[in-house]
């Protein structure tokens, strides 16, 4: 097969788009219903109305965010078997068991869970209510880390045998695939990306309104949210992002090489880390660079004397190992992606930490600063998506670390057309539905807060409770107050 | 029992749940052009699954998990093998979820009929695809040595998968019709029940030729036994509703569903696809399984998770199992008058509440 019906290309184009796709809405689910829970549990006991205001308003970003995350979620199981039935059979035997557990325990909560929190404000007590919002962040974050254990399964293999009957690997110990150290370091990553990203838009949104001088009660405390969880998911996200470094040194060190588009094994202050790069297009020729000194070697090692392999080394071993072949990603895709995902999570940590300070009590802001934290608001975002394309284009060209290379994974008998039928679907009604939800959450985004005004009869009425009809700090007793349902 | 054909039996019961729930969903997503006469009562139908919608598509998710993990070979040979009908399927479930959250957000009659649409033909595609699919797995496919599927896109439309997609598709219109007519009141109520009268002829003679065909062509003793039991609820369901006990036709409408399912993997049942080119090469629960240890960790996984999820989710049935009003969607307990009126006509109670703010808006 070859030109534009070569349906391998074909098939890792659709599964590269559909997986960034459905990537656009995970990570801001998994950090904007963090936000959404604490909210909903500071109004739940204190009765304070910005923070029902808050629920509510995140709320619904959050909700229209997430019917996309789960129908784009199906088609990502789906594919699997549709378009590489090889590696369904090679793996299923491993592979299927956390996507199962992930369903069972994880998908079944969080959907159930989120119907309740949707369409049951009204329905059931606010104690038993908040906990459906818990719930169903339990259920996201479990789904998480049971899809990045799968996929650590494919960075770096564990728990397994082959059975060189069947040809097929086959599962020995559950616990060292669920405890793999790639998922270990994978998922702190991703979570503390995600609340990153939640963060962004939180302050994003939050910037939008202060700018024109609405709803202040409101999005202040949103700022202030979005501004310190950005950073302290930017911390996490350091920390485990050095882990992950480690870690991938240790199970796939042709990843890191391919990083730094290292190609002699390098030590101490040799190894070097380069934060830009001017060389031939092939990248094998380097022109003029910018280096740090020592800083590759403690990236890889923690020590300043530490050896890293380079990509000609890792070649020579592992033509050894498996036989005549390239086992290099292509070069200048992980190098540069490594490095634009790293600037734009840097950049959303610095904006972070600037917005705190000049947002400070008796500050004054220029509405050049809001327009800074607006528009970076979905850097976060960008970091994520180019950190996948990283991890998943530094393991080609193998689909399963060392045991199954990718052009071997592909469905034999889907043809090419087939493919690019369903590529170009997808590419269309993703793109259509791509637009709607960018309006509809621009428009939701925009809108102004849901009041809770004084007619409501739990105001002010609860037995003892005198309400503090001061702006910010007005009560109601959750108990009493009627909040209500979504209707579709 | 060894435990590949335990694993049969519970992918088998998690697509008879994934029928039996999203069933009733694509029945209503069908209904509405013909029930939901106005942008209300439209409202009202869509709001009837609102809650659950979500939690009953879940269960093809699991059952697709499931399968992968216990029947690699399963998995991986229909999947790529029915790529077109799936990828159809795929679209046609993302049109419909989507036009759940979308259609409400308010862009004008156009944008609204738009999403309308959507819901219906995504409703009404997959309901047609399930059957079509299911139906090619009980009669077999033709597969070379290593299961790989060799027919073409339009080998998978023959009369016996058509007859099964025709079958799915109206057993779960009518499924969904007499789900409406357990979860609205009044008007729509009557009208979902009269149009489940007249689709359920159809769905009898289609189920009961399928069925047929099914138990003849694949005998099995359990396939037979499974079949008539769905014949039975059919006919118990229809009398139900006849009588307008709706939640005991709701009941045998589930138990239809469940049966004809259970009659197909029944007729299967050891095999997982027969190789209609060469029998020798047919895929068995045992030489398209995992292996005892995945399938035993499994197992535990699924025998403590299971019962827990079954648990949550029927108390969440429980706390949405009010009938949705016309004054839910709009606010104005008015717009239930004609409702109340037809209730009352029928000698049913309205609660108390409800019937006190009509008769308030009725003298005002």
């Amino acid at each position: 097969m070859d030109g534009i019906l070569d349906p391998l290309i074909l098939a890792r184009w659709q599964f590269g788009l559909t997986t960034l796709y459905h990537f656009l809405f995970v990570p801001l689910t998994l950090g904007m219903v963090l936000a959404v829970a604490i909210w909903q549990t500071a109004w739940v006991r204190t009765g304070k109305l910005k923070y029902l205001q808050l629920t509510r308003f995140f709320g619904k970003l959050f909700l229209i965010n997430f019917a996309m995350g789960i129908v784009t979620g199906i088609v990502q199981e789906f594919q699997f078997g549709m378009n590489w039935s090889e590696y369904s059979r090679f793996v299923g035997d491993i592979f299927g068991a956390p996507l199962a557990f992930e369903g069972l325990i994880a998908f079944f909560l969080e959907a159930t869970m989120i119907g309740l929190w949707i369409f049951g404000w009204d329905k059931l007590p606010p104690k038993l209510h908040l906990l459906t919002i818990w719930g169903t962040m339990a259920g996201t974050w479990i789904s998480a880390y049971f899809i990045l254990a799968a996929n650590a399964f494919m960075q770096n293999p564990v728990g397994y045998e082959l059975n060189h009957a069947t040809g097929r690997a086959e599962l020995v110990d559950i616990l060292a695939v669920l405890t793999n150290p790639v998922a270990l370091a994978q998922m702190p990553h991703t979570i503390a990306a995600s609340v990153m990203f939640g963060a962004g838009i939180i302050a994003g949104v939050a910037a939008w309104h202060l700018k024109r001088g609405r709803n202040e009660e409101i999005m202040r405390p949103a700022l202030k949210y979005g501004l310190v969880s950005m950073i302290l998911g930017g911390i996490g996200v350091i920390f485990s992002g050095d882990q992950l470094g480690l870690v991938m040194v240790a199970t796939q060190p042709m990843k890191m090489a391919a990083a730094e588009a290292l190609y002699n094994t390098a030590t101490g202050a040799d190894a070097s880390f380069s934060l830009f790069t001017w060389g031939t297009p092939d990248g094998t020729h380097e022109l003029w660079s910018i280096r740090v000194p020592y800083l590759l070697s403690f990236l890889s090692t923690h020590t300043m004397d530490g050896t890293v392999e380079g990509i000609n080394d890792l070649q020579a071993q592992y033509t050894a190992l498996y036989g005549p072949g390239d086992y290099a990603p292509i070069i200048w895709v992980t190098y540069w992606s490594f490095r634009w995902m790293m600037l734009f999570g840097f950049v959303s940590i610095a904006v972070a930490i600037v917005g705190l300070w000049v947002t400070r009590k008796g500050a004054t802001t220029k509405p050049w600063m809001w327009n800074v934290a607006i528009w970076t608001s979905f850097f976060p975002l960008l970091g994520i998506l180019i950190g996948w394309i990283f991890t998943e284009m530094g393991r080609q060209p193998w689909i399963v670390f060392s045991l199954l290379k990718t052009e071997a994974a592909v469905s034999p008998n889907v043809g090419g057309l087939s493919v690019l039928i369903s590529l170009l679907a997808f590419t269309l009604i993703y793109g259509a539905l791509a637009v709607v939800e960018f309006k509809l959450l621009l428009k939701a985004a925009q809108s102004d807060p849901q009041e809770f005004t004084a007619t409501d009869d739990a105001i002010g009425q609860g037995d003892g409770e005198v309400a503090d009809t001061a702006g910010a700090d007005r009560r109601a007793t959750p108990d009493r107050l009627t909040v209500e349902a979504s209707v579709y | 029992m060894d435990l590949a054909a335990i694993w049969f039996w519970i992918v088998g019961f998690l697509f008879v749940g994934y029928f039996i729930l999203d069933g009733f969903d694509f029945g209503v997503g069908m209904a509405l052009p013909f029930i939901g006469k106005t942008d209300t009562d439209r409202r009202v139908l869509i709001n009837t699954i609102g809650p659950v919608w979500d939690l009953n598509e879940t269960w093809v998710i699991v059952a697709g998990a499931s399968l992968f993990a216990a029947f690699p070979e399963w998995y991986a040979t229909i999947f790529s093998g029915f790529y077109l009908a799936l990828l159809v399927i795929l679209l046609a479930l993302i049109a419909r979820g989507v036009s759940f959250e979308y259609r409400h957000q308010g862009h004008g009659a156009n944008w609204t009929r738009w999403f309308d649409w959507m819901i219906v033909v995504g409703s009404a595609v997959p309901a047609l695809l399930w059957g079509v699919a299911f139906a090619n797995i009980v009669q077999g496919l033709d597969m070379d040595a290593s299961f790989n599927y060799m027919g073409t896109f339009w080998d998978l439309l023959n009369p016996y998968s058509l007859l099964g997609g025709l079958t799915t598709l109206t057993l779960f219109f009518y499924h969904g019709l007499v789900f409406l007519t357990r979860k609205t009141v009044g008007e729509i109520r009557e009208r979902a029940r009269a149009l489940a009268m007249k689709v359920g002829v159809v769905v009898a003679v289609l189920a009961i030729a399928f069925l047929a065909w099914t138990v003849l062509a694949h005998f099995s003793v359990l396939g037979l036994v499974l079949a008539l039991v769905a014949v039975l609820a059919f006919v118990g369901s229809y009398v139900a509703n006849l009588l307008h006990r709706d939640g005991l036709a709701f009941g045998l409408g589930a138990l239809t569903v469940a049966a004809a399912v259970g009659a197909l993997f029944g007729s299967l049942f050891p095999n997982l696809l027969p190789n209609t080119d060469d029998p020798a090469f047919t895929m068995t629960i045992h030489n398209g399984s995992s292996t005892d240890y995945t399938l035993t960790v499994m197992l535990w996984a699924a025998l403590c998770i299971l019962p827990l999820v079954l648990l949550y989710q029927g108390w969440t049935f429980w706390v949405f199992r009010k009938r949705i009003r016309r004054s839910a969607i709009t606010g104005n307990a008015a717009d239930d008058a004609a409702d109340h009126a037809i209730e009352a006509e029928r000698g049913r109670a309205v609660p108390a509440e409800l019937s006190a703010a009509h008769s308030g808006a009725h003298t005002a």
